[in-house]
């Protein structure tokens, strides 16, 4: 069923009609919606699992961690300051190879404080063991939590779903709102292999000495390693279920391009237009989005660019003292191939600044004429 | 002849606590009182270790380590983990030490015990981070010694009154106990099994390497400090007060701390403010005991 919902609330609905049995969550600007809608499902008893409201982000993924071990399908949502408060438990439970699922609102960090969109905070998290996904549309972000339960439990890895804080927490668009009994034989109930049980009492967690953590490390390596297809393949499914595909990379109008655009999160979309424009200016641009982040998406990457197309990457994110994160990643993913595209790094919209179809049009014009640095970030702030 | 607690043992030999440790005998009890329908959360505490490294387990209950400020919230995720996958008959017990629980953990803890939820929460207090090596903690009583506190006269500070702080949360169980008094703390343990609500209790359990004692002497110290009043046995069930054991005549708390290495530092006007202090909290438990809240 249609209907117009802002990102926070199609979130929700994901975690509603992926039959989440336990949630535990704590209200942070600007996910809070999102915490809200479950409370108020809750309590009129439409949401189907169990609702802890936890005094603080740290607890609500140790709840989590808690609810998952007991084998519970679990669901939570935060933002910035949130995400960095729950660091600590972020790698406990992916060492804990437990399927969480959670929704990072994209919001910059403090100090000084700032409430817009950044995607610092949920890069921050990038060593933490999560899958990470960055999504364009309210439509996405329902469909992403959707997929992101099938491929976490399959790879017994939790996921991270990003949307950007009020570019898509708060636009209200059109999303449709799948059949309960669909997203139910597409997403079947999780069934975990091993859980607190008291009839096969087990300890989870226990010091390991190195060489049983070694292994243990380099078997998230391996189920990190056929997450890339499996991403893919889990996007196929859907779009054979529901008539939406999804994958690793999109790319627009780039077969041809001779410099394409490199975006993420909502920006994927404005950046469509810009090529459009261009494209109409008689420029031959293209668009890649990424919309997975961890496990890096080499294989795509590697797919959807040839030697001869520059790429112009925009980065709303920054690791001090060195460049933009994206940036960095696809520059390290493309350095083992022997004919490599160039790459060029912008950074934006940082603290939520408006990144605009004139900037991503200049931001290609940069790469086109040669004038951009293909070592250090350009800094690019929208005109007006 | 009747045993006067459960002979059934959920606790195994071959576990990796100190010779004389408080928290083995009060693992043991605990679990004694709980039965096997039992889940443990363990934050960073000595029994991270006392139960042992993988594949061994020295508990044969369900265990689950969790993060050092994580035990309150970590349990309470696993008993909604359980009861939404149709399992509401399980006990699950949060299991920290005083520093996971007077410190690191209290918001956790405070924040599961405001929102009731249903699950026991044990603090096993040996006065100090015992686990790295004897650091002051918020249960650590004025006068001790720790290599945090070094000095002469040990600790500055008195040890955090952590049971009138749970109680202003007005849960439906407090309780507290130590090693000396088994059948006292196994009918703790049985009985906040069958309270719903958030159920606190808090054990003093001695620490030989940490306390600086004989390991022979820990049901002595243990003992010892209930007979000089340095710990009540209570309970408070539903604002309900009680000591459950009041002697008649208090022994001087010299007797507690002299055998304490810990202690040694203490010069005799520090103990005389000790036991003045300790004079006037038994002054106010009889009160409570006498009024029944």
């Amino acid at each position: 069923m249609k209907k117009v919902l802002m990102g926070n609330h199609a979130a929700t609905l994901g975690a509603a009609l992926a039959r989440v049995q336990v949630v535990a969550a704590y209200p942070i600007t600007p996910a809070t919606q999102i915490v809200e809608l479950i409370a108020e499902m809750s309590a009129k008893g439409t949401f189907p699992g169990k609702f802890l409201r936890v005094e603080s982000e740290h607890s609500a993924m140790a709840a989590l961690l808690g609810a998952a071990t007991a084998g519970a399908r679990t669901f939570t949502a935060t933002s910035s300051q949130g995400l960095a408060y729950m660091h600590e438990l972020l790698h406990w439970v992916s060492g804990a190879r437990l399927p969480v699922v959670m929704v990072d609102v994209n919001r910059a960090l403090a100090a000084p404080w700032n409430l817009w969109t950044d995607q610092t905070d949920s890069l921050s998290q990038r060593d933490t063991g999560w899958l990470q996904f960055y999504c364009a549309t309210n439509q996405e972000v329902l469909d992403t939590v959707l997929m992101a339960y099938k491929v976490s439990e399959n790879l017994l890895l939790p996921s991270m779903v990003m949307l950007d804080g009020f570019t898509l927490s708060h636009v209200y668009e059109p999303v449709d709102v799948p059949d309960q009994k669909a997203v139910d034989a597409f997403l079947p109930p999780f069934k975990p292999a091993a859980f607190l049980d008291v009839k096969n009492p087990g300890a989870f967690g226990s010091l390991e000495t190195p060489k049983p953590y070694f292994r243990l490390r380099r078997r998230i390596a391996v189920d990190m390693d056929r997450a890339e297809a499996l991403v893919e393949q889990v996007g196929a499914d859907f779009e054979r279920s529901f008539g939406r595909g999804y994958g690793a990379v999109e790319s627009y109008r780039s077969q041809d391009a001779d410099v394409s655009l490199v975006c993420s999160g909502a920006v994927g979309s404005t950046a469509k237009q810009a090529v459009d424009e261009l494209r109409a200016e008689g420029h031959a641009a293209g668009l890649l989005r990424f919309r997975l982040f961890r496990p890096f998406p080499a294989a795509a990457l590697k797919r959807l660019t040839r030697p001869d197309m520059k790429l112009a990457v925009v980065d709303r994110n920054y690791s001090p003292g060195h460049q933009g994160i994206f940036c960095e990643e696809i520059k390290a993913s493309l350095y083992a191939t022997e004919r490599r595209p160039e790459v060029y790094g912008f950074v934006a919209g940082l603290g939520g600044g408006d990144i605009t179809v004139e900037l991503l049009k200049e931001i290609w014009h940069e790469v086109k004429a040669g004038t951009a640095d293909p070592v250090s970030p350009l800094w690019m702030e929208e005109a007006r | 002849m009747k045993p006067s607690i459960s002979v059934d043992e959920l606790m195994t030999s071959g576990h990796q606590a100190c010779q004389g440790c408080g928290a083995t005998l009060t693992m043991r009890y605990a679990l004694k009182g709980l039965g096997p329908e039992t889940v443990v959360v363990l934050p960073a505490c000595c029994w991270t270790i006392i139960a042992g490294a993988a594949p061994r387990c020295s508990i044969g209950v369900p265990l689950l380590h969790a993060p050092f400020a994580a035990a309150a919230a970590a349990a309470s995720g696993v008993k909604a983990g359980l009861s939404a996958r149709g399992d509401g008959r399980t006990t699950v017990m949060a299991w920290a030490g005083d520093g996971g629980t007077y410190d690191i953990g209290i918001q956790a803890l405070s924040g599961a015990a405001d929102r009731d939820e249903d699950i026991i929460y044990c603090c096993y207090d040996n006065e100090a981070y015992m686990n790295t090596g004897i650091q002051r903690s918020g249960g650590t009583p004025s006068g001790a010694w720790t290599m945090t506190t070094p000095g002469k006269e040990g600790s500055e500070r008195p040890k955090k009154d952590l049971d009138a702080i749970m109680e202003a949360h007005r849960i439906p169980y407090i309780a507290t106990a130590t090693p000396a008094y088994p059948e006292d703390m196994v009918r703790k343990f049985a009985k906040a099994k069958t309270i719903k609500g958030f159920r606190f209790i808090h054990v003093l359990s001695p620490c030989p390497p940490g306390w600086k004692y004989d390991t022979a002497d820990t049901v002595k110290l243990s003992r010892l400090a209930v007979q000089t009043g340095m710990f009540a046995l209570y309970e408070i069930a539903e604002g309900r007060f009680k000591l459950n054991l009041n002697p008649a005549k208090r022994k001087p708390v010299g007797e507690y701390l002299k055998p304490q290495g810990r202690f040694r530092g203490l010069k005799p006007d520090a103990e005389a403010a000790i036991q003045a202090e300790v004079d006037a909290r038994w002054a106010l438990l009889s009160q409570r005991h006498a009024r029944g809240t």
